[in-house]
């Protein structure tokens, strides 16, 4: 019985994706202003770059959320190819506008930052240019699934460029190690961090604060689609009366 | 095997294969993607001559010079392994300094000099508070 799995399940979520919604918005905001004001006043300035790398603070979260918001999309095709839930479509159609929004920020931020340290507000070096290209995929995507779903559309072509458009992923991530370019090297790995802890401390902040904001507003959008397709279907059912 | 358990094998392997595709094209236009030539780069295939080209490296130490008419600068630009001479006339970044990273635009001379039209500064990942990087980078960003 596969639509009463599919009606059963956004029901549930739904009860607890109304409640969660502006617990992780006002959680996420807290902590962003939290990690800004700590970033801005109580961290002494880089060496080299002076003031300047507070940008950090707003620049490596956008850069996170807008690789990692594609992740999401990605696993999200995945599992509504393999197991055709509904909801899955929905959360990866909810997650492109705001990871788009947070590519888009990151390049924003980027450039701002480039202009003082590096005398240039754009470069088309490695990094930056597949930076700007996961933004394009985006709004591909965008596109894609809205006229997937106006005309009647099963999800399942934006679901492969979902797939196909993790490429990008690990060309952003290996950009700067195995290419030359302008963007210096990954400060943050999994064993380390190339920055002083000093200057380091209020990133994590702002870094759970801007991911809580993302999954807020993903939750909230959901929340929207699912409430349009419910009332097509209303309108639908009460046109065919 | 169930049709489930078989969309689940193929997506996966789609995923993998796309991720792979991606890896093995990045280090296959290794050289077409980079952004600049290091100087070792330029001795080993040769002086790309008659176009414009980047340079980069580091500044080595001691060597900026600036000539006499207070625009035109002078440096040797350093990957460990070899060196090129960049003359260069105009206003610096702010963050072009000895042992720093340097991105220079301009075109090669056939004696193997390099004259900059334009200088980007690289700096690299390690960020730190003046009092860690020593007594000599505390003056130079206090004073700015």
């Amino acid at each position: 019985m596969p639509s009463l799995h599919a009606l059963a399940n956004p029901t549930r979520f739904l009860r607890i994706a109304r409640p969660l919604t502006p617990l992780l918005v006002w959680a996420g905001i807290a902590l962003v202003a939290i990690g800004t004001w700590a970033g801005l006043a109580l961290t002494p300035p880089d060496y080299l770059q002076g003031d300047t790398v507070r940008i950090m603070y707003l620049h490596v979260p956008t850069a996170w959320l807008g690789m990692g918001g594609w992740s999401g999309i990605a696993l999200s095709s995945v599992a509504y190819l393999v197991w055709r839930h509904p909801l899955a479509n929905i959360a990866a159609r909810a997650i492109a506008p705001a990871g788009a929004t947070f590519a888009a920020l990151c390049l924003i931020s980027g450039s701002i930052w480039g202009r003082p340290t590096w005398g240039t507000w754009w470069q088309w070096d490695g990094r930056l240019t597949s930076m700007l290209l996961l933004f394009f995929v985006y709004c591909g995507y965008m596109a894609l699934a809205r006229a997937d779903a106006e005309r009647g559309g099963d999800g399942r072509v934006p679901a492969v460029f979902g797939i196909a458009g993790s490429a990008l992923l690990p060309v952003i991530r290996y950009s700067v190690v195995w290419w030359n370019t302008l963007h210096q090297g990954q400060s943050i790995g999994l064993t380390g961090s190339t920055i002083d802890r000093s200057i380091l401390w209020p990133l994590p902040i702002t870094l759970v604060g801007f991911t809580l904001f993302f999954a807020g507003v993903v939750l909230m959008r959901m929340r929207a689609l699912l409430g349009r397709i419910k009332t097509e279907a209303r309108l639908r059912r009460m046109a065919r009366a | 095997m169930t049709a489930k358990n078989q969309r689940l094998v193929l997506v996966l392997l789609a995923l993998a294969a796309v991720v792979a595709a991606a890896l093995l094209a990045m280090s296959a236009l290794r050289d077409q993607a980079a952004f600049f030539y290091a100087p070792s780069d330029v001795r080993r295939s040769g002086l790309p001559l008659g176009r414009d080209v980047r340079l980069g490296g580091m500044v080595e130490a001691g060597s900026i010079a600036r000539a006499h008419d207070g625009v035109t600068v002078r440096f040797t630009v350093t990957d460990g392994q070899a060196t090129t001479p960049v003359t260069f006339a105009g206003i610096v970044p702010d963050l072009f300094r000895e042992r720093s990273g340097v991105v220079a635009e301009g075109r090669f001379q056939p004696d193997g000099r390099f004259v900059a039209t334009n200088l980007l500064a690289k700096h690299d990942e390690k960020y730190m508070p003046p009092e860690l990087a020593g007594k000599m980078h505390e003056t130079r960003t206090l004073k700015q």
